[in-house]
């Protein structure tokens, strides 16, 4: 991803209620405004009747006020708040099942050297965890993929503002 | 006090002021149709749902007040997708109560299920499945308060069949704060307007040497008219209506230049195209009035009105955005034009130039000395003149639609329901049906398409059979006319499943056949004289076929997507339409 692609991923912190429904009514509006969702995680908050959804949008589908606008159309929709990544802290978790080929200590090397996790192996296989900032992550699987990935699953990042930049 | 979830639905409509219903009962709905017996509302009984749907939305056009409508599941559900998706797109108030299968039956594809909330979720402003009969107050009186607030729109809730069954307590003291009982923390309709930006706005327009307001149907649905009137009268600035606000400023008023866009006059389209100050109240830059955006009045400076914030910025980005209602938004620009006192700007030479495309370029057609073919222009202008100046003129969907839009001289507002932004054929049977239930003192005339009114006609039947006499005129040139104009313009007059015939159905017979008196038209000389017998008559519906030439095409005409400056006035200049690339 090079760096106009990143500049296109904005990430918005959206708190809905959490009604049956809130999630699609969220794609759906995506999908009929034809706005590019780029990743998304949603779970609920410490508040029972509010979930956060956290979702990367790709600007180059829409620009980034009419998004907002269109999502906040939506009755379940409560706050949206735009985290630029500068003013915020991010982070995302990627499983990863990698080919361990002749030498293991080569792919154990890049996981101790990231911080990975090993949770589950085999004969061939090791199954790593690893948290980080998106953009770190991004360079494991770079890394792991040239071993040979055979199975990666990451979750979408997450985020809150920087606690100096909230108002 | 225990009532069933389905009495406490029908006393929560009837607490949010419901006096009318449309609808179709069914096996899902059967416990709310129960109690209906005893009810204040009226239900009257369609032949088909979309029927419903479009019959709310005339009713809600007229009153201002949402549409009602109450189906079963399944295919009911579905028939209201696409009312529900035209009153979605003309912020047309409407409450849609659909039956569902029982709740623990959801999702097991039981007999007529559907998952009605999530095929409407992109069409209406918001919907809800109800879970609880104890829930169902509340949802009432949030459904009116999302319908009618801000931009207004649809809004549907899916009624489980157990849920109607089940028995809730009803505490009475709601009943007394009845409308306040509201539990949305997401949704904030009402939008202080900013009185720096009205400031901006009378700058503007205090500078401005050729400005003109270009009035949407947002103004309607905000009660802006008469807020309007005085922010002409105090600046007159010219006035063009768009196809959703006719009616909205006197087309009778030196200041009224009609209609803009594809089919808009020369003088609305091109006073936009020369102006330097766009006053955009209410309306929403759609496609049908721009033409191509980036050349869409290309020197003015832009001020937009519009209570969504949406729509700021979505097609064109104004200097000066106010968001907020129009009414308020306006009243706040009087009061500060008049506290100002400033001299109104010399705009003679712009007011010149106006009128002078006026003279040059008027509406025209030409009605042939015989009488034959009949031109649809001259029957529009004799309904017109020979109908109570109130008269209330629903339309459907293409060439009918955009003559009467052009012909008729609307100078009251609210006398004009049309399906604007879907463009939904079929739509005027059974609107006209619900402005005449809402408005059963006034004249109600349908202007139709013989191939719309295939679409719906049957809904004449539900007119018949419940006392509700609207007027149908059917332009019936034997085509689906405004595709036929574009196959003839666009698609070198290669005529592709556009030809009905003129005589199935013969009108005549199936007007009688519904119940209606039916008459036949197809000489100038017989025009008026069949239009004042169809309005001398009050009892039953009264279809009028007017055999109409087959080859009239609408003008003026802007190319889809072609530049505002290139307005095509007659046939004279269709090789200059053939040239274009097909639009879309």
């Amino acid at each position: 991803m090079n760096a106009r692609e990143l500049d296109q991923l904005h990430i918005l912190s959206v708190l809905v209620e959490d009604k049956s429904g809130v999630l699609a009514r969220v794609a759906s509006l995506f999908a009929r405004r034809g706005f590019n969702i780029h990743s998304l995680a949603v779970a609920p908050t410490n508040r029972a009747r509010f979930s956060r959804i956290t979702v990367v949008v790709d600007l180059e589908s829409a620009p980034l006020e009419q998004i907002i606008k269109q999502l906040d159309k939506l009755i379940h929709v409560v706050k949206i708040e735009e985290l630029r990544p500068a003013d915020a802290v991010e982070r995302e978790l990627m499983l990863v099942t990698v080919v361990k080929g002749e030498d293991p200590h080569d792919v154990l090397d890049i996981a101790n050297r990231n911080g990975g996790y090993a949770l589950d192996f085999d004969d061939d296989h090791i199954t790593f965890s690893f948290g980080g900032a998106p953009k770190r992550l991004d360079v494991v699987e770079r890394e792991l993929a040239e071993r040979g990935i055979r199975r990666i699953q990451r979750t979408g990042r997450i985020a809150l503002p920087l606690l100096a930049t909230e108002s | 006090m225990r009532l069933t979830g389905a009495q406490a639905m029908l006393k929560s409509l009837e607490l949010s002021g419901v006096d009318v219903v449309f609808g179709l009962p069914g096996g899902a709905i059967l416990p709310l149709y129960d109690p209906l017996i005893e009810s204040s509302i009226r239900h009257v009984l369609v032949r088909h749902e979309q029927g419903a749907g479009h019959m709310a939305s005339g009713y809600a056009h007229i009153t201002g007040k949402p549409g009602v409508v109450i189906v079963t599941s399944g295919p009911a559900a579905t028939n209201i997708v696409t009312p529900l998706c035209d009153a979605y797109i003309d912020s047309i108030p409407m409450i849609a109560i659909t039956g569902q299968v029982a709740f623990g039956a959801i999702g097991s594809d039981a007999f007529q299920e559907c998952d009605t909330v999530g095929i409407t979720r992109s069409v209406t402003k918001h919907n809800e499945l109800i879970s609880s009969p104890d829930d169902i107050p509340r949802l009432v009186q949030e459904a009116f308060h999302i319908a009618t607030t801000g931009r207004p729109g649809p809004v549907l809730l899916d009624l489980p069949k157990d849920i109607a069954n089940t028995d809730m307590e009803w505490d009475p003291a709601i009943e007394l704060t009845w409308g306040q009982d509201l539990d949305l923390p997401g949704y904030r309709p009402h939008i202080e307007i900013d009185s720096s930006a009205i400031a901006a706005a009378v700058e503007l327009i205090s500078g401005a040497k050729q400005p003109v307001i270009y009035a949407g149907g947002g103004l309607l649905r905000a009660r802006a008219v008469e807020a309007l009137a005085e922010f002409v009268e105090l600046t007159e600035i010219p006035v063009v209506t768009t196809l959703m606000a006719r009616g909205v400023f006197p087309d009778d008023h030196e200041l009224c230049l009609g209609m803009p866009g594809m089919h808009g006059n020369y003088t609305a389209i091109t006073a936009i195209q020369q102006c330097d100050l766009l006053l955009a109240f209410g309306s929403r830059f759609d496609d049908r009035v721009t033409g191509k955006v980036d050349a869409f009045a290309p020197k003015a400076k832009v001020v937009h009105i519009d209570i969504d914030p949406a729509e700021h910025g979505k097609i064109r980005q104004a200097e000066v955005p106010i968001v907020g209602d129009a009414r308020e938004a306006i009243v706040a620009i009087n009061k500060l034009l008049i506290d100002q006192g400033a001299a109104r700007p010399d705009r003679t030479a712009w007011r010149s130039m106006v009128s002078g495309w006026q003279e040059a370029y008027p509406l025209k057609y030409d009605q042939s000395d015989t009488g034959y073919p009949l031109k649809p222009q001259y029957v529009l202008e004799q309904l017109r003149d020979l109908s109570p100046a109130d008269t209330i003129v629903v339309s459907g969907v293409g060439q009918h639609q955009m003559w009467a839009s052009q012909f008729w001289h609307f100078n009251y507002p609210y006398t004009w329901v049309n399906s604007g932004g879907l463009g939904t054929m079929g739509y005027a049977v059974p609107a006209a049906i619900g402005a005449k239930v809402a408005s059963p003192d006034k004249t109600v005339w349908a202007v139709d398409g013989d191939g719309c009114f295939q679409m719906t006609s049957q809904e004449l039947i539900t007119a018949a059979a419940e006392g509700i006499p609207v007027k149908i005129a059917i332009l019936n040139n034997s085509y689906l006319g405004m595709v036929r104009q574009w196959q003839e313009l666009f698609y070198e007059e290669r005529y592709s499943q556009v030809y009905l015939s003129p005589d199935h159905p013969d009108y005549v017979k199936l007007a009688e056949a519904m119940g209606c008196v039916g008459l036949r038209v197809d000489r100038a000389e017989d025009v008026a004289g069949v239009i004042e017998q169809a309005n001398a008559i009050n009892d039953r519906p009264v279809v009028v076929d007017f055999r109409v030439d087959e080859f009239e095409k609408v003008y003026p005409m802007v190319p889809s997507g072609g530049s505002n400056d290139v307005v095509i006035v007659g046939p004279e200049g269709d090789a200059e339409l053939g040239l274009g690339a097909a639009p879309s």
